[in-house]
């Protein structure tokens, strides 16, 4: 939701990134405020996963440009670890299997390193236990899921379903979640929204990257933007998605489309 | 010149040998004097193996040769106190040896066991007839040194005779302790499971002090139709410690061995386990984990050995290498003609912490029958970037990221090992090794 007076979250002025030496962010724009639900759309390969997890401090992009302020502070001096605990979550595309990990104690460790960040206190194997169940609970996971290793084995919605738990477990201030909405069954989607729309209030923020409009009927955003070959080439409110749903991406795009695939 | 020298060292080795123990002095034991013996003129032939043995090839023993080793002369004094912290609960029927030598007032055998456990050098005249057809019949020392030394030193050890279907529920914990600096010893151990029979065996290598050893140690196990024994092997010397061991395991039908060795310690260690299975439809599941750092060398050479037909064999080998450590593991499955439906698999991962770290891993399969089904395995890398990665967005810090992931890697051989507080204590171990880096 948009408020008057709130405080931005997240400044992103002309961010480049590359990898494998292939410039793949060509100069990203964007701001986000305290209380806002922003969508990114965009057509496959437009850089959407690449740009969450440079927010993220993914080591594998290198960032050849630009500006990225969070609360203010540059976000390129945090390492991975202190963005999140400094509040950035993301919900990976494509969550990596652990093996060997036991789920519990995994989601344990991390919550607790944001207890401790937090000043509050940890809780021992016992009290997270409990604690961890209920939240389960709300996004009606089989407790079994804790007994395994980090998402090995998991089903692709499982593995979304687990990202959702983490991210209730962290309460971020600015939660990413990149195509959490892939792979969902139209149940697991209303369980999911129900926990996104659970965490955000006036001092937060989300960013979703989706395909879909059916995910924005349920965690309705106050902006949608269009991706495109490293840029964001429009924005809007939540009409653009209804129209982008409609219309695909050619209008909005800012380059001409291959000539094979215009024949096609 | 080389010859020489290795002999000289056997020699001095063998100096410390007492001449005729009185144990053995009965003439219904005269086998075992000529076993002594002939294993005394085994080592007089043999040299100490150099990286030019192939079966050597990667783990230089000189160092040995360097130090001198005799067995202790007098005792080291222990009381339950100073050696109760290894003590496992699980266990209450407990053999304890004290630089070699059997330690009495330290050890526990429950009563009305309906199992033999009892000092090798003790039981061998009252259990001739069961230790006679094993003692130095499975692990031959006709062609390897070590053995030899062990068999020619051949007095206190550990000796379990499991009768016909009896299930031995708490497992029997064998522990050695080494207290003194330069000491030799030649632990012994002999299990045998006759047919039908459990047992759970724990042979566990400890260090008081920090300082250089010697262990040779050997250990044969025979079981016989239908029986069953688990077998955890510990190795946590002193990082000076040198340690040689030979394992060697047979099957009769339908049996089952189950062993997990972690080796944790020692400077430089050797662990040959030849598993023979003998018999139709035997059975092993034969899994290891070295963890290592500095510049400790931890060497591993298995042969399992598929004689007969239908017979299953399972191994999973991890090495962790931290340091300037080196790890080797030689693995050799060996499915022999007739040997038809065996069913095999082996998988050697290594995990290499620190650009010195370093590991030879080599699966060997050597394969004479045609209806078979082998698998095998062997991976070496680092920790993966993703994982780290993946940890590091929740918050965890590339330190704690690191430590988490590598000792899942050796967790997964520790949760094989079917006692609780053994388990824990391991897993604290390898919790504390993986984070003091
Ligand atoms: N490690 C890499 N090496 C080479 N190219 C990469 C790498 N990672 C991403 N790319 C390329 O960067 C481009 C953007 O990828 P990205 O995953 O950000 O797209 P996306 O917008 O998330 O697509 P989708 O909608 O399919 O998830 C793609 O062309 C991709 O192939
Ligand atoms: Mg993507």
């Amino acid at each position: 939701m948009i408020y008057q007076d709130s405080k931005t979250l997240l400044e992103v002025r002309g961010l480049r990134a590359t990898v494998n030496g292939v410039e793949i962010l060509k100069g990203i724009d964007l701001t986000v405020r305290s209380g806002e639900v922003h969508a990114i759309m965009g057509p496959n390969g437009s850089g959407k996963s690449t740009f969450a997890k440079v927010l993220a401090g993914h080591t594998a992009y290198e960032v050849t440009g630009g500006e990225v302020a969070f609360e203010g502070k540059s976000l390129f001096e945090l390492k991975p670890e202190e963005r999140a605990r400094a509040g950035v979550f993301l919900a990976f595309q494509y969550p990596i299997e652990i093996p060997g990990v036991a789920n519990s104690q995994f989601l344990r460790l991390a919550y607790n390193t944001m207890q401790a960040q937090r000043g509050r206190d940890e809780l021992d194997p016992l009290e997270f236990d409990d604690f961890v169940r209920e939240k389960m609970k709300l996004l009606e996971m089989n407790p079994d899921f804790l007994d395994r290793s980090v998402n090995e084995g998991f089903s692709g919605g499982e593995k979304k379903r687990n990202e959702i738990l983490q991210m209730a477990l962290l309460e971020p201030r600015l939660a990413v979640l990149d195509e959490t909405d892939s792979g969902l069954d139209i149940d697991a989607l209303r369980v999911v929204a129900g926990g996104v729309n659970q965490l955000a209030n006036k001092d937060n923020a989300v960013l979703l990257v989706t395909h879909y409009q059916r995910l924005l009927n349920y965690i309705v955003p106050d902006y949608v933007h269009v991706m495109e070959s490293g840029r964001i080439v429009k924005t809007g409110d939540k009409a653009l998605a209804l129209e982008l749903e409609n219309r695909g991406y050619d209008w909005v795009s800012v380059e001409p489309r291959a000539a094979a695939g215009a024949a096609a | 010149m080389r010859l020489v020298a290795g002999n000289s060292y056997l020699d001095s080795l063998l100096a410390g040998r007492p001449q005729r123990p009185a144990a053995f002095s009965s003439p219904a034991l005269a086998w075992l004097t000529q076993l002594r013996a002939n294993a005394v003129d085994r080592v007089g032939a043999l040299t100490v193996p150099t990286t030019h043995d192939e079966e050597w090839r990667f783990t230089d023993i000189s160092p040995l040769s360097k130090l001198s080793f005799q067995p202790v002369r007098t005792a080291s004094p222990l009381q339950a106190a100073d050696v109760e912290r290894f003590y496992l609960a699980e266990a209450t029927t407990r053999l304890v040896f004290v630089d070699g030598g059997y330690a009495p007032q330290l050890s526990s055998v429950a009563r009305d066991l309906g199992v033999v456990v009892m000092n090798l050098s003790a039981a061998v005249s009252a259990h001739a007839a069961a230790i006679a057809p094993h003692l130095g019949r499975h692990t031959a020392f006709q062609d390897n040194v070590f053995a030899a030394l062990n068999t020619a030193f051949l007095h206190d050890g550990a000796l379990i005779v499991v009768p016909r279907d009896a299930s031995v529920a708490a497992p029997v914990h064998l522990l050695f302790i080494a207290t003194q600096k330069e000491a030799a010893s030649y632990p012994r151990c002999l299990v045998v499971a006759e047919s039908g029979s459990t047992v759970t065996v724990i042979e566990d290598y400890v260090a008081l002090r920090d300082v250089a050893y010697f262990t040779n140690a050997v250990t044969e196990i025979a079981l016989a139709d239908n029986a069953r024994v688990n077998h955890i092997r510990v190795q946590r010397d002193s990082d000076q410690a040198f340690h040689i061991a030979n394992c060697a395991v047979s099957l009769a039908h339908a049996s089952r061995y189950q062993s997990v060795s972690v080796a944790l310690g020692a400077r430089i260690s050797r662990y040959n386990l030849n598993v023979r299975l003998a018999a139709e439809g035997a059975e092993c599941a034969v899994d290891g984990l070295a963890l290592i750092g500095g510049q400790q060398l931890a060497d591993t050479h298995t042969l399992i050995d598929h004689a007969q037909p239908h017979g299953v064999s399972r191994q999973l080998h991890k090495c962790i290498v931290d340091g300037a450590a080196h790890a080797v593991f030689n693995g050799k499955i060996m499915v022999r003609p007739g040997a038809q439906r065996t069913d095999s698999s082996q998988s050697s991962r290594n995990l290499l912490l620190t650009g010195k770290a370093r590991v030879d891993t080599k699966p060997q399969l050597e394969i004479f029958a045609d209806d078979v089904k082998c698998a095998h395995g062997a991976t070496v890398g680092q920790l993966d970037a993703e994982e780290v990665f993946y940890l590091r967005s929740r918050g965890l810090s590339d330190a704690a990221a690191r430590n988490l992931l590598t000792y899942a890697f050796g967790a997964e051989i520790i949760d094989r090992i079917p006692i609780a507080s053994l388990k824990r204590r391991l897993e604290q171990t390898v919790l504390e090794q993986t984070q003091s880096n």
